[in-house]
């Protein structure tokens, strides 16, 4: 079985999957039985400074989206920082990292934007013996109207400042988690980077309202008859959260930066595809929160599994592996021509490919009385929306076209030269041909 | 004490309960969670095949969709618009043969979208808030006499009252609903449905029952002909197809289709007697419905005897299945030879058949039964003698049901066709809107 424990900025963990900072990870009673439950670390519920703590609204938190037979695939809330003071939690951090000495805890911390007050945390959490700290730059309600969390992570230059001081006031790893409400995600890790950020986590939630009320015309979750934006995530995230990652991983600003992935890991798959694209360790807060802390069972063997097949001994073998194949638009093969192929034998004939393709996109499918189904060569774009929409798994694929064969919608022979955007000549701004 | 096992045709084999629970739905309705998921499977096909295959043509992937997005009476009424007896076909068609045997799931996993139970949900849901969902339009002043107030008499009064039209029904029996009310198994029309639908579909206005009242004896179609601006028949099958074998009248020997009637309007079942060794002769759902219906009963035996094999048997695999399930023994490729009995019956003589070049004959091997109750359910006929053209044993009809006879068109069991209740239903619709379309030039 392949080994799964991890390094993550000198951090050892037994295996790369670790709570993400959150309801999971808000007390020493969680913590433990999440430890034992088989996670390899934890990111603390953020802390807020000394104090009287912030309280929590007292009706529902959550909002939820659906998918078939109530499969939560979106999660929204409008929870602030831990709601316990701050002593407590220190408290309970040190007894727990005493005994699970090879299990990953950070603290996640939000104070005021002040260097007295991270100089006054830092030395506490220090004591807990924590293996490192997370900035929560990203909580994008409650806090960032108090000018914390969200507001600091939209600023770079803020970033950047608070980054230094936490490397000035503590000598553990610095983590920065970055919130997605911004534009340009590379801008934010810039800045980390330059505060002395030893890595970045993401991302944190995004803006929302899950749904809106029809009858009392109010957003939900509702408290007493008003609403508000809350953050979002769970499964329906990941595509936003990756696309984050790999501008970050890719960019030369911040290419090397380790990275901690968050964002809908539900499964090992999740899990595997972030760590391609170069996450040293990925974290994990709604897929526990829906099933519980078990899942980190089917994680565990679902990649080691995974692992063995590609022949990888250890994580590190592989995070990173997606990166060099992430590109831009300009840069892809304009002569890598493909047609849908459709299985007669798979094809259940619902028709669905027909009304996506004619309605929708090049009317490329054709019908018969007796409904089957064709893909006809000289309309089809390959643009992939049949495949998408059809039931049935690998029933219509993409084939490509032999080199030297003949595009029957171009009637241009296909090439076997890679030839892309930048050099065609309909692009105003390609050089000119020589 | 009665028993089981108690010989001859005798009421109260089973006790209260057990009598209660075998006839009840046989299909619980499904709740609002489970209609969700089940309609959730649904793909939504482009001109989906299982449209085609409802004799009615429902909109089956839009019914669906608005229940998957919480909307079961808005659903209803799409339902509705194409099929008033929504209701009742969602609980009798035989969806194994129909929409759920064309659904493309059937043909994926072999497990197709519940369309039937899903009908279900969104009719039961408008049914039992809403009163009647449609608008009758201005009064035309035409009137309509129909013949019949079963599936297909019903269809068309409705359809006709909704477009302004008078409607008179008039009714052989002293009951509404046709074989919904005197055929269809208990199991499948719990709770008064049928009758419950009737009173409802009526709520459109407009339309007229008059009971005992069968076209023959003093009303002939002639006089209906003068009277009215259009008729229309949907009479269904009045009589049953005879069996010549010797000791066929002896006590213990019935019609299926009498019998079933009598089980759907007795008030108290534990009271109705059945035999302790019942043989069903026939192969459709009416000898299937008396077999199963036999043996819930409290039969201790129940035999179906249908002559050809099972590939030829017009019930279709899932009642065949259902009748086994309930404990009811098929035997095929056997015929009655006789019944025999000292007054009553107490055996029945079956021969072996084989066909050869699709002729059906006996091998002259027999062999005997014990059978204290046999059913004939060897197919209904019409009761006719109208002066109409026919098509075999039926009126023929044109396509949207005009018989040989100006101003009047036929629809249902009467007339050429599968006799299911969905058929009944789009016949007399469509004949509706032809009779619309031919008083108001439409
Ligand atoms: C036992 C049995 C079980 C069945 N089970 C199913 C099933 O599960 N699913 C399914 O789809 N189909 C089933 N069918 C078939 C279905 O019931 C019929 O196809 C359907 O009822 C036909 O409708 P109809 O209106 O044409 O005729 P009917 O339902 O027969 O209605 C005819 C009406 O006309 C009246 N009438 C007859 N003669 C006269 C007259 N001279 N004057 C005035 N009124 C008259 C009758 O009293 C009756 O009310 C079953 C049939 C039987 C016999
Ligand atoms: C109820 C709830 C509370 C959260 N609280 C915090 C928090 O205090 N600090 C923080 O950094 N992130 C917080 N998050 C964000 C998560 O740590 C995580 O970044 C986000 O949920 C995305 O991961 P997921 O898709 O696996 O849930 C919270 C998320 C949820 C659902
Ligand atoms: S979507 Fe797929 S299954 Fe449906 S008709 Fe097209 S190819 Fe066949
Ligand atoms: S009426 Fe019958 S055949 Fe038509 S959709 Fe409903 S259940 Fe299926
Ligand atoms: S064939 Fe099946 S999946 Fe397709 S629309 Fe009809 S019920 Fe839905």
């Amino acid at each position: 079985m392949a080994d799964l424990t991890n390094d993550f900025l000198g951090v050892k963990s037994p295996n790369p999957f670790w709570l993400a900072s959150a309801p999971p990870t808000d007390k020493e009673y969680n913590v433990r039985r999440a430890f034992e439950a088989g996670w390899g670390g934890v990111v603390w519920k953020t802390l807020g400074a000394e104090g009287p703590p912030v309280v929590n609204v007292n009706g529902p938190r959550y909002g939820a989206i659906y998918g078939a037979d109530r499969r939560l695939l979106g999660l929204n809330n409008i929870e602030l920082i831990t709601d316990r003071s701050l002593e407590t939690n220190l408290e309970e951090m040190a007894r727990v990292k005493s005994d699970y000495p090879d299990h990953a805890l950070i603290a996640s911390i939000m104070v005021p934007c002040e260097e007295e007050a991270w100089a006054a945390i830092l030395p506490r959490v220090a004591e807990t013996g924590a293996d490192g700290i997370e900035l929560n730059f990203g909580c994008p309600h409650g806090m960032s109207e108090r000018g914390m969390g969200a507001a600091v992570g939209q600023v770079p230059e803020y970033i950047e400042m608070v980054t230094r001081w936490c490397k000035k006031h503590y000598d553990r790893p610095v983590i920065v988690k970055l919130t997605p409400n911004i534009t340009d995600i590379r801008k934010p890790a810039t800045a980390a980077r330059n505060g002395g950020a030893d890595a970045v986590s993401l991302i944190n939630t995004i803006n929302s309202i899950t749904s809106v009320n029809l009858d009392s015309f109010a957003p939900e979750p509702t408290i007493d008859g008003k609403g508000t934006h809350g953050g979002y995530c769970g499964p329906a995230v990941k595509p936003i959260a990756m696309s984050m990652v790999s501008e970050i991983a890719r960019d030369p600003e911040t290419h090397g930066l380790p990275i901690s992935g968050i964002g809908g890991i539900t499964t090992w798959r999740d899990a595997a595809e972030f760590m391609t694209l170069g996450c040293g360790t990925v974290q994990v807060c709604t897929a526990a929160m829906t099933y519980g802390f078990k899942i980190v069972e089917e994680m565990k063997r679902g990649l080691s599994e995974w692992m063995d097949d590609k022949g990888f001994a250890s994580t590190s073998d592989f995070v990173g592996k997606a990166i060099p194949n992430v590109t831009d638009w300009q840069y892809l093969n304009l002569n890598y021509v493909t047609k849908a192929r459709i299985d007669q034998d798979a094809c259940i004939k619902c028709g669905r490919c027909y009304a996506a393709c004619e309605d929708t996109s090049h009317q490329a499918i054709s019908m018969s009385p007796d409904r089957v189904f064709e893909v006809e060569d000289d309309e089809c774009v390959a643009c992939n929306l049949c495949v998408d929409v059809c039931p049935v798994e690998e029933c219509i694929t993409m084939e490509r076209l032999p080199t030297g064969s003949v595009d029957p919608r171009t009637g241009k022979r296909i090439e076997t030269d890679y030839a892309n955007w930048t050099t065609h000549p309909n692009n105003p701004l390609a050089p000119a041909a020589e | 004490m009665t028993s089981q096992l108690t010989p001859g045709i005798v009421p109260g084999r089973l006790g209260p309960e057990e009598i209660g629970k075998n006839f009840s739905d046989l299909h619980a309705p499904l709740d609002r969670h489970e209609a969700t998921v089940a309609a959730d499977r649904c793909y939504f096909c482009h001109e989906a095949p299982c449209v085609t295959a409802c004799p009615t043509e429902i909109d089956i992937p839009l019914f669906i969709r608005q229940i998957a997005t919480g909307m079961p009476e808005a659903a209803a009424k799409t339902i509705f618009e194409q099929n008033i007896l929504g209701g009742m076909c969602a609980r009798v068609c035989p969806t194994e043969t129909l929409c759920e045997e064309a659904c493309v799931r059937e043909a994926a996993e072999g497990k197709p979208v519940e369309i039937g139970r899903l009908q279900r949900h969104a009719t039961d849901s408008l049914m039992s808030r809403q009163g009647h969902p449609f608008h009758r339009a201005a009064e035309t002043g035409k009137r309509v006499a129909v013949v019949g107030a079963g599936p297909a008499g019903l269809a068309c009064a409705h359809r006709l009252a909704m477009k302004g039209h008078t409607v008179t029904i008039y009714e052989a029996r002293s009951k509404p609903g046709g074989l919904n009310e005197y055929g269809i198994a208990a199991y499948k029309a719990t709770d008064a449905f049928a009758a419950r639908e009737v009173d409802w579909l009526l709520g459109i206005g407009g339309i007229t029952i008059e009971y005992d009242r069968p076209l023959g004896a003093d009303l002939d179609l002639e006089t209906l002909r003068t009277d009215f601006d259009a008729v229309f028949l949907g009479m269904g099958l009045g009589g049953v197809n005879a069996l010549d074998a010797p000791g066929n009248d002896r006590d213990g020997v019935a019609d299926a289709v009498d019998f079933i009637a009598e089980l759907r309007q007795s008030e108290n079942l534990t009271k109705l007697p059945v035999g302790r060794h019942v043989v069903v002769i026939g192969g459709g759902m009416t000898a299937v419905d008396a077999a199963v219906q036999s043996k819930l009963l409290g039969a201790e035996q129940v035999t179906l005897a249908y002559r050809r094999g099972p590939d030829k048997m017009p019930a279709s695999q899932y009642e065949r299945d259902l009748a086994t399930s309930k404990g009811v023994r098929i035997l095929t490729h056997v015929m009655p030879k006789a019944m025999h009995g000292n007054g009553s019956v107490a055996e029945i003589e079956l021969e072996y058949t084989q066909e050869i070049d699709g002729s059906l004959q006996g091998t002259g091997e027999t062999f005997r039964l014990p059978a204290d109750q046999v059913f004939r359910a060897i197919g209904q006929s019409l009761v006719s003698g109208l002066g109409l053209d026919m098509a075999g044993s039926k009126i023929a009809t044109s396509d949207n049901g005009r018989t040989s006879l100006d101003k009047v068109w036929a629809g249902g069991d009467c007339t050429p066709g599968e006799d299911l209740t969905v058929v009944a239903v789009s016949e007399g619709r469509d004949a509706a809107e032809d009779i619309h379309a031919a008083l108001t030039g439409a």
